[in-house]
């Protein structure tokens, strides 16, 4: 496919340069044919992308190899019906003189721009609010920039008011000054958050609101920002893994793998065929629990408490089993590139059916409270609805853009691990509502049920690990016994896994949607920058485009059906 | 009609000290108020469910007002951006107050030692127990809420429990 993508590329972009890297191809424009390229590649039915997946910047101030021109800044897009992935980039000669924005192309690059303008000081022109999103306003400074010290810490004395921003967004959708200070119309302003049981962790929603209708709504994330891009510059490839544990913690092992999956691409290493299968089990036991997370807080939410313990209980016991397979409860760091920590154990196929059975049995007691049930049906159907279209825009990916109707998954789209050859179903909305939401989560965990039970039947035996001296370390007896295993260990736990000078996008269907990473490599063990394409934050940033016109109680269980989860969403 | 205790004990006179019988009643029903930001909240959570239950120690009502709640539970880790809502929720929470540093994040910064991450809550609030672990198991929650109930034994009604602190964004 990358072949003839990268004809067709070249072809209608002949003043740009193109290549590839792993399954995308790259374009490097000049910033004065940034806006024309963008808008080409969106709306030219030849290339369609109507997902803009992600946006960063990169300061090559320290490359060593010397680059004309410090920033960079990369889109990356997806046509995800022809599998299409292109990454246009473009040279910030002057970062305060900016680039164009992509704002009117697609709703995702708002809150894509607003994290590069924070990290790395690059405007935007034409952006309707660029300010910073995950620093606090009181902070100087582009922490992301090579010059900026890691442990230089600005204190924050107050919050963001937010003031101006609920202002602006009144009068996008309408409303004046005049009706605000009407009497009958008088608005109310209600704020949710950063510390409030709705909100499941620290995100802000500040909402205007006409009764309980919401007519405009902002929010602030940023609140468990904890530096993951900054510290994985300082780290070696291995050691970045505990610290992906923590991105989206719910499900902490897709991470693992997905990072694993990606740093593997570049260094070429395909996993032996067994690792393959424990990370295809492993990441759809990780699915299942993620929605039952999810969906216990969800039903919480809505007021059903008891669907909670049926739920929850069932992760608890899956805690046990992961324990005893990982040695911890909730942060796995179960893979290591090239391969698995360790293999499963004995006796974990049973255990693992057990559990299964336990979940089935949870999500059936729970579904009889709920799928006929008049008061949840009310609540959901029909509720904070979004269009296709929109969702598209908005970067949404995973369960949530699914129930809108799209059925965009990797797992389908671009299989990796032999997706291909297990036998599932993608389940798929019809109304994007958050009946649909919620259901969908259901209907995936049986789906990923399905595929556990084909992958154990089917794993075969053999070893975990690659047999490569530059990737994985040796067996321990000969680091013991002779001189050559002593130092190759020496040489991976000091200076790392050395990978390949270059820049590369990879992603992974992970349960909240599309997980990407986006590395920049100098060659040597640790990474130069690295970028996290976390799917919840593109959630995050179209939230208003599903509750404006709601309820506020509807914006509640709208939160939880979306299944933000702060440390992948603010990392 | 008497009932339970009262049946048993019928007009007798108890006399005890009202240290004793204050922290008695403070100890049994500690109301936490969970300020979770991250990985440990969910932690909590484990430690809240049926499986671990902390109700077996009387700190069940968990709280979402401040002003309802006397222990301060905080898991997960702090941002500079996050520490003033910290800081108000402390002192909305009325006397007598107990905090408790869940996990490395909210003790010391844990492996966040960089522009955003406050190292270590007690240099915003005063902390009085600290609980290891990235995260903790449910277990460490429930021996720091037994260590808090050690401590309340040991104080008095009659001594202030505030100290002079002063952290960075006094
Ligand atoms: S201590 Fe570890 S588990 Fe707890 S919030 Fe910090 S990173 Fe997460």
């Amino acid at each position: 496919m990358n072949a003839t993508a990268l004809e067709k590329i070249k072809a209608a972009f002949p003043d740009a340069i193109c290549t590839t890297a792993l399954d995308s191809v790259v374009v490097e424009v000049q910033p004065e044919n940034l806006e024309r390229t963008l808008s080409r590649l969106k709306n030219d039915p030849a290339f369609n992308c109507g997902l803009l997946v992600d946006v960063t910047g990169i300061d090559y101030l320290q490359y060593p190899t010397p680059q004309k021109v410090r920033f960079h800044v990369v889109y990356t897009l997806r046509n995800w019906i022809d599998n299409l992935l292109i990454q246009v980039r473009c040279a910030v000669v002057d970062p305060q003189a900016g680039i164009p924005t992509a704002t009117h192309l697609w709703g995702s690059a708002n809150w894509g721009e607003r994290e590069v303008y924070d990290q790395y000081g690059i405007r935007f022109n034409g952006h309707p609010d660029l300010r910073r999103i995950l620093n606090h306003w009181q902070f100087e400074g582009h922490p992301l920039r090579k010059d900026y010290p890691i442990e230089k810490g600005q204190i924050c004395y107050e919050t963001d008011p937010l003031e101006d921003e609920i202002r602006s967004r009144l009068f996008e959708n309408g409303i004046d000054e005049t009706t605000m200070k009407d009497i009958n119309t008088e608005i109310m302003f209600l704020n949710l958050g950063p510390s409030h049981p709705a909100t499941h962790g620290a995100i802000r929603i500040l909402t205007a609101l006409d009764g309980e209708t919401i007519l405009a709504n902002v929010n602030e994330i940023g609140y468990l920002h904890r530096g993951f891009e900054k510290t994985a510059e300082t780290r070696t490839y291995n050691q970045i893994i505990p610290l992906t544990d923590r991105l989206n913690y719910c499900s902490s092992m897709i991470n693992n793998i997905a990072y694993a999956k990606a740093v593997e691409a570049w260094l070429g290493v395909t996993i032996t065929e067994r690792a393959k299968f424990m990370r295809v089990v492993l990441t759809e036991f990780y699915r299942v629990l993620d929605h039952l997370v999810c969906l216990a807080a969800a039903l919480v939410d809505m007021g059903g408490l008891t669907n909670y313990w049926y739920l929850y209980n069932e992760k608890e016991a899956a805690y046990d089993l992961i324990s005893r397979l990982t040695g911890a409860r909730l942060t796995s760091s179960f893979t290591r590139i090239g391969g698995m920590y360790r293999d499963f154990y004995e006796g974990w196929e049973k255990d693992l059916e057990l559990q299964l059975l336990g979940i089935e049995k949870g999500i059936g007691d729970a579904l009889k409270l709920v799928e006929t049930n008049r008061i949840v049906h009310d609540r959901t159907q029909g509720v904070c609805v979004v269009s296709a279209e929109t969702a598209l825009s908005y970067g949404f990916t995973g369960p949530v853009l699914r129930a809108s109707g799209v059925p965009y998954d990797l797992r389908k789209d671009a299989p990796y691990y032999n997706y291909e050859s297990f036998d599932f179903e993608v389940p798929v909305g019809t109304n994007g509502d958050i009946y649909d939401r919620f259901m969908i989560r259901f209907y995936e965990m049986a789906q990923s049920i399905r595929i556990i039970r084909q992958a154990m039947q089917h794993i075969p035996e053999g070893p975990i690990n690659v047999k490569d001296s530059q990737v994985c370390l040796p067996p321990k007896d000969q680091v013991y016994s002779n001189i050559e295993g002593l130092a190759n260990h020496f040489k991976l736990i000091f200076e790392g896994v050395k990978v390949p000078a270059g820049e590369w996008y990879d992603a992974y269907e992970a349960a909240n949607g599309e997980l990407g990473f986006h590395f920049v490599s100098d060659g040597s063990g640790q990474p130069y920058k690295l970028k996290v394409r976390p799917p919840c934050f593109y959630t995050m940033g179209g939230f208003h485009k599903m509750v404006e016109g709601n309820m506020i109680a509807d914006a509640v269980i709208n939160l939880s059906c979306i299944n933000i989860i702060g440390g992948e969403l603010d990392r | 009609m008497a009932l339970g205790l009262e049946a048993s004990l019928g007009n007798t006179v108890i006399t005890t000290k009202l240290d004793a019988v204050i922290n008695w009643g403070r100890q049994y029903s500690l109301w936490p108020f969970v300020f979770g930001t991250a990985c440990c909240a969910i932690e909590f959570m484990s430690a809240a469910a049926s499986q671990h239950d902390i109700s077996r120690f009387g700190a069940e009502v968990v709280r979402f007002s401040p002003r309802q709640a006397d222990l301060l539970l905080v898991c997960g880790t702090i941002s500079y951006k996050q520490a003033p809502i910290l800081k108000r929720i402390y002192e909305q929470m009325p006397l007598p107050k107990w905090v408790v540093a869940m996990g490395a994040c909210a003790s010391s910064g844990g492996i966040y030692d960089n522009y955003c991450t406050v190292q270590g809550i007690d240099t915003i609030i005063p902390v009085d127990i600290y609980i290891s672990g990235c995260p903790p198991r449910p277990e460490a929650v429930l021996d720091a809420l037994i260590k808090i109930q050690e401590q309340i034994r040991g104080e008095s009604v009659l001594i202030d429990r505030q100290h002079d602190f002063k952290g960075i964004l006094d």
